[in-house]
Order: structure tokens, then sequence, then C-alpha cells
């Protein structure tokens, strides 16, 4: 986990700065709202977290194993709350609520701060964030452990095993919570932005009932269709709740939207949103299937060794990392061409005083420290999950001396 | 109080907490380069701040957030005007986070020695630019009729604001070797002071020329005040090294950074971005802050959750207290 939170750390300095670095006047025009949730957050839940994280990886000599079990918890509250603020700020993006606009200033401005932080968007994109989350976790856990009782089947097999199963478990349940909160996710979203359900779809024509398509081929710009493969009415039934509910289709909505923000294209990038939308319930599904596959080849604690199983383990982790991916490369890409929906267009938000070259700098210069980076931790997690569980010293330690080695250092 | 002026001072509080705490970890940063001279001691130099770095960089974090909460144009100009100087910090910022986190997770000493570079390089360029921005922000950059700015980067390196920068680099090395000589014990102990007296009369010399000269650029009497607090704090903590009582030191090095500090925000009040082209272009307090109503929510926040905060640093601060030594530090994780 630490190993992972040094990246998270490094980069989420980088997500703080990047507002006013890059969009200078999308800052501007949201400040007075956006900024808000975005200090919160730094204030109840970054302080929080790294404090009390600081705490647990230090304090195990210091601490008294009570005080020093709480401190995980609270660091661990303090994710919970960081996220609930982030998503409020992006979910002011997807559907802007609680503000008006000030001609004068042209910039919108705060009027009820309980709807922004009881934004519709914020209630069900909050569960469905956090058990995606929790997904990731139980896969990680499920995956390295399984790895670990076939290749390794006479080193702690034990532990491994009930590591697995917890892991297992967390992995269906939060499934489950994923598929329950995203389908309530996807009735509101069709509600505030039918653009993006629309275009989740590739629906071009409104239809009432609307068939979900499993698989189509098409032309590359996704405006017309080769093969198809769908499921009568249960699109409509996702995206309303009925399966003969009307489900608005891309060429009514682009229609709609011209006249009522003027001239243009108001449609996202077709392939892209069908797409990254069908690979997240596809990664998402395969990851639960192996879950479920794991806990059953493991029951009454009999220990698999099948070949298939360890290449499964193998690719367990990366499955809803992959899931988190796609979804939120869907529904940034959905909102497209808007930055904050029917308000500002995301090519209005850019820094004018900052130059390509300058952007292109600081793109190139991340995005090879973030490769570098990431080749670095991925092997150096290889390496500690092949060295498998650390020897534990339980023999009790006297709290006076002072000269005893620290219980973790760097 | 006006809540524009309530707010302008939380900023300044967060900024002062942000350089007087990650001040001395990035002094002990630099550090790692010339004051110990094997692993074992690059290791305690590390783990003084092991527990609490992380918790002294989310002063920036809240600094910017409350910049751009309180005062989105203040943000949006700061931040895109000095787009490289905050790329290389935030590269800086990320090697050094990486590397406090990785060395130790090998044992070969290729893979320490790496890091030991990115610790040492990314303590080293915040802690000059961040001198060097403050520096610019109080003296005035090109800011047009748009609140852009309209300067290139090679603007920034004036030298009022490069002197800046040399200031804040040599009194963070003066910071974090008392705050070595505070948490540890041993040889490593005494040639941390040794080092601190060293490079203290450097410092001295430099900051004494930045305040004066800030003092004649500003002209108002809080400043050379203020400027004053500052040196004396600086020579006192000084002495106190000399005698070597290590926790005035190093109250007093913190006392030089904090008035430091309220020297520039005093200086920049009521502005908090004035435009060296046209004073009509100044962002000032007024002029670049949100909603009264934006102001009150973020006050309620503000009054009841900070003082939690400094409450619970403070305890974890008193929970690592203890000074350490070579012999503290255990064996590799992972020596196999």
């Amino acid at each position: 986990m630490l190993i992972n939170f040094a990246m998270g750390v490094a980069t989420g300095i980088v997500q703080e700065f990047q507002f006013g670095m890059n969009w200078s006047d999308y800052s501007r025009f949201v400040g007075d709202i956006f900024g808000a949730p975005l200090a919160i957050e730094g204030l109840l839940a970054f302080f929080l977290e790294s404090t009390f994280l600081g705490l647990w990886i230090f304090g195990w000599d210091r601490l008294k194993p009570g005080v020093h079990l709480a401190t995980i918890w609270i660091a661990a509250t303090g994710t919970l709350l960081s996220a609930y603020f982030i998503l409020a700020a992006n979910s002011f993006m997807q559907h802007p609520v609680g503000f008006t606009f000030n001609a004068d200033k042209g910039r919108a401005e705060l009027t009820d701060f309980a709807a922004v932080l009881t934004n519709k968007v914020t209630l069900v994109t909050f569960p469905h964030t956090i058990v995606a989350c929790f997904m990731v976790g139980g896969a990680f856990v499920a995956g390295i452990s399984m790895w670990h009782l076939i290749r390794h089947p006479q080193r702690d097999a034990d532990a491994f095993l009930t590591a697995l199963r917890l892991g297992a478990v967390t992995l269906l349940v939060a499934g489950l919570g994923t598929v329950v909160t995203g389908d309530m996710q996807g009735k509101v979203m069709t509600e505030v932005q039918p653009m993006k359900m629309a275009a989740a779809e590739a629906l071009y024509t409104t239809a009432q009932p609307a068939p979900f398509s499993l698989l189509t081929i098409g032309t590359l710009d996704g405006s017309e269709e080769v093969y198809k493969l769908e499921v009568p009415k249960l699109l409509s039934y996702l995206a309303t709740g009925d399966f003969n509910g009307k489900v608005q289709g891309i060429n009514e909505l682009q229609a709609a939207y011209e006249t009522k923000y003027g001239p243009g294209s108001y449609t996202p990038n077709i392939p892209v949103t069908y797409w990254t939308f069908r690979a997240m319930i596809t990664v998402g599904g395969l990851a639960m299937i192996a879950g479920a596959w794991m806990l059953w080849a493991t029951r009454r604690r009999h220990l698999p060794t099948s070949r298939w199983m360890l290449r499964t383990a193998i690719v367990l982790p990366f499955l809803p990392l992959l899931g988190n991916s796609f979804g939120w490369i869907f529904t940034e890409m959905g909102r497209q061409p808007w930055v904050v929906f029917g308000l500002m267009p995301t090519s209005a938000g850019v820094s004018p005083g900052v130059s390509a070259t300058e952007v292109a700098i600081s793109l190139i210069g991340f995005t090879l420290l973030y490769g570098v980076l990431a080749v670095v931790e991925f092997k150096l997690l290889l390496k500690y999950i092949k060295a498998g569980l650390p020897d534990v010293d339980t023999s009790p330690r006297t709290d006076d001396d002072t000269d005893a080695p620290l219980a973790f250092a760097y | 109080m006006e809540l524009t002026t309530f707010w302008f001072i939380i900023i300044a509080v967060l900024w002062i907490g942000y350089l007087v705490l990650e001040g001395f970890d990035f002094g002990v940063g630099m550090l790692m380069g010339v004051l110990a001279k094997n692993d074992l001691e690059r290791r305690v130099l590390l783990n003084t701040m092991g527990p609490i770095w992380d918790g002294n960089e989310v002063w920036l974090l809240v600094a910017g957030g409350a910049t751009f909460a309180a005062f989105p144009e203040w943000y949006a100009t700061l931040f895109s005007g000095f787009y490289i100087p905050l790329f290389l910090i935030l590269i800086a910022l990320i090697v050094r986070a990486v590397g406090i986190e990785f060395r130790g997770k090998r044992p070969e000493a290729s893979w320490k020695r790496r890091w030991d570079a990115a610790i040492i390089f990314g303590s080293t360029i915040p802690a000059l630019l961040w001198g060097v921005a403050l520096a610019n922000i109080v003296r005035g950059v090109p800011i047009d009729a748009d609140k852009e700015y309209a300067g290139t980067f090679f603007d920034l390196l004036n030298p009022y604001a490069l002197l800046g920068g040399l200031v804040t680099l040599t009194v963070f090395l003066v910071h974090g070797a008392v705050f070595v000589s505070l948490k540890t014990v041993g040889d490593i102990r005494e040639r941390a002071t040794v080092l601190a007296l060293r490079v203290g009369p450097v410092a001295a010399v430099l900051a004494v020329a930045f305040i004066v000269w800030t003092g004649f650029d500003q002209g108002q009497f809080a400043v050379w005040l203020f400027g004053a607090l500052a040196a004396a704090a600086f020579v006192a903590a000084l002495t106190s090294g000399i005698f070597n009582r290590e926790g005035i030191a190093f109250a007093l090095t913190s006392l030089t950074i904090g008035f430091f500090a309220i020297m520039l925000f005093v200086g920049l009040f009521p502005d908090v971005m004035p435009s060296s082209l046209d004073p009509a272009w100044n962002l000032t307090t007024i002029n670049a802050a949100s909603t009264h109503f934006t102001l009150v929510i973020m006050t309620w926040v503000a009054l009841i959750f900070t003082p939690i905060v400094i409450g619970y640093q403070s305890w974890s601060y008193w929970v690592f207290r203890k000074r350490i030594g070579t012999h503290h530090i255990p064996t590799e994780v992972l020596a196999k």
C-alpha cells in the first residue's frame, strides 16, 4: 500500500495545481463554487490522511494497540471524505446546481452550498466510485493470494487462503454494489445528461422501447453500423426504469441543443464513449466471475493448482483498475464538448496566457516522469508480492527501552 | 474586518505553516548530500522527518485550495502565470516524495544513490523556487488588463527574486540542520550544529540584504518592523546554536521564517498580485475575491477545522518527539 501511496501523494499535488495552471479561465469561471469543495477536501481529508497514516506507519512502538488501530481507521475515513468532496466538485461539472450566472463578472456564483454537496449526481457517483474502489482492493488481495497459493503452496497457505476468501468476497459484494449503483447512476445520467446516455449506446435515433446494444461493428466514425447484437428493451429499462420507456437519440438531442445553445456540435466522440462504456462493464463482470470462481475453487479450504487459475490470478488485479479507468474516460469524454455541462465549453476553459510550447513541455515532462515511475513502481510491487509475508516479531516490547530500534523506518 | 481581509490572513497563515514546516524538511532533504557520511546516517536523517513530512506538505495543498476558493482570480493568474516554475516544483515534489518512500525498499547501493539524488534535487529546487515565486508576487509582475500574466519565464528570474530564492534556500538549510540537531543523538547531532553555524552567517547576510531591499521597495513601517524581527530572531537562533540550545534555536528559526513571511504578506496587502505594467490592473483582495456568501461558508469551515488540524498535527509531533540515532535504525525491510 505504501508503495502506491507515494505515487498517490505525488500525483495528487499536480491535480490541485493544474486547474490554475492549464485551466485558468475555467478557474475564474467556477472558482466561487468549485474552489470550496477542493479547499475543504484539503483541510478535512488530506490532513487526516497524511497525519494519521504517518502515525500508523511509524507508530507501532509509540502508540497503544487500540490507538494505533484507530489511526488507520481515521486515515481511511479521510480517504472517504476526500472522495466525497472531489466528486461533489466533479459532479458540478456534470450537472451544475446551486449557482447563478453573474453576467457582469462573467462567472458562476454560489447560491446554495447544500445543493452543491447534495447534487443528485454526487449522491449516486460517490457510492459507485467507492464500491468500485473496493473491487480494486478485493481483486488485488484475491489475485496476489491466489498466486501465492498456487506457486508456493507450502508458504503461509493458511494466511493466504483467509486473505484470498476475504478479497474475493469483498470483490463480489462490491461488484454487486457497483452494478446496483451503476444502474442508479445511469438513470440520473439519462435525466441530466441524456446526450451521454445516447453516446454510451451510440443511439442515433430516439427509440421507444430502446434495445441495449451488446456489440456493434460500425464504420470508424461511428456514423453507420455494419453488424449489431442487441437485447430488446433493456436500454429503456436501464435509462428510465421502464421496459417501454423512451430514450432520446443523438440526432434529436443535437438538434435540441443547437436550438438552445446556438450552432455547433454537442455530440461527444461516439466510438470512445460507446466502447469505454462496454469495456467498463465487461472487465467489471469478468472480475466478478473470477472472484466467484476463486471462492468456489477454495471451498472447504481446498487449495487449487490449475494453470488457468494461476493466469486468472495474475490478470485479476488489473481488471477493476481498468474498469475504473474506462469509467472515468467514459464519463469525462461523454460530457464533451462541455467542461461545465451547458455552461462552459471545454475550449473556453483553457489558460489564454499559457503557450502551446509550455503546455507541450509540461505534458511531455509529466508523461515521461509518470511512465518511468510506473515501471519502477510495478517492478517494486512485483518484488514485494513475490517476497510474500514478512516475519513478524510478536515478542512483547518494553516501553522504556529507549535504545531499541524503531518499529518502522525508511 | 472585511471577510476578504480575513481570508488574506488565512492564506498568509497557511503559507507560514507551509514554509516553517516543509522548510525544515526541505533542509533535511538537502542535508542528505552533505551531512550524512554513510547509508545509516542518511537513514537517520530521513527518519527524523519520516512520520511528519507528508502532513507538512498538505499545508501547501490547502494554501492552494484556499486561494482557489477565496480568491479564484489570484489562483488563476498566479498558477497560469508561473507555469514553468510550478511545473519544475511539481516535478521536484514528485521525485522527492517517491524517493523518500522508495529509497529503503531495495538494498542495492545504486538504487539508494539514485533516490538520494532525487530527494536532494527535489528538496533544493522548491526551496529555491518558492523564494523566487514569493518575491515576484510581492515585487509585482507584468499583468495585463485581462488579469493575465503577460511576461515570460525569464522575467521571473530578476535579481530581487533570485535573491529571495537564495534566502529561502539558505535559511531552510539552516532550519533543517537545527531540526536535525534537535532530533538526533551522537555524532550527527554535533555535525548538524556545526553546519548550521557555518551556513548561518551566509544566510543572515542574504536575508538582511533582501529585507532591506524589500523595506525600501515597499516603504511601510510594518514591513521594516517584521523584517527586523526576522533578522533578530535569526541572529538569536544562531546564538542559541552556539550554546547548544537546540529547542530554542529551532523555535527561533521557525519564528524567523514566520516573521519573514509576514513581512512579505504585509508588503503585499491590500494587493494579492500587483501588476508592474499599470497599478489599475493590480489584483487585490477585493477584485480577486469570491462572493461574500462563499467566503462566509469557507470561514465557518476554517474556524471549526483549522484548530482540530493543528491539534492532531501537534499530537503527532509529540508522539514522535524522541531523538533518534544510528542505533535506532532497524535492518533492511527486504534484504534478500
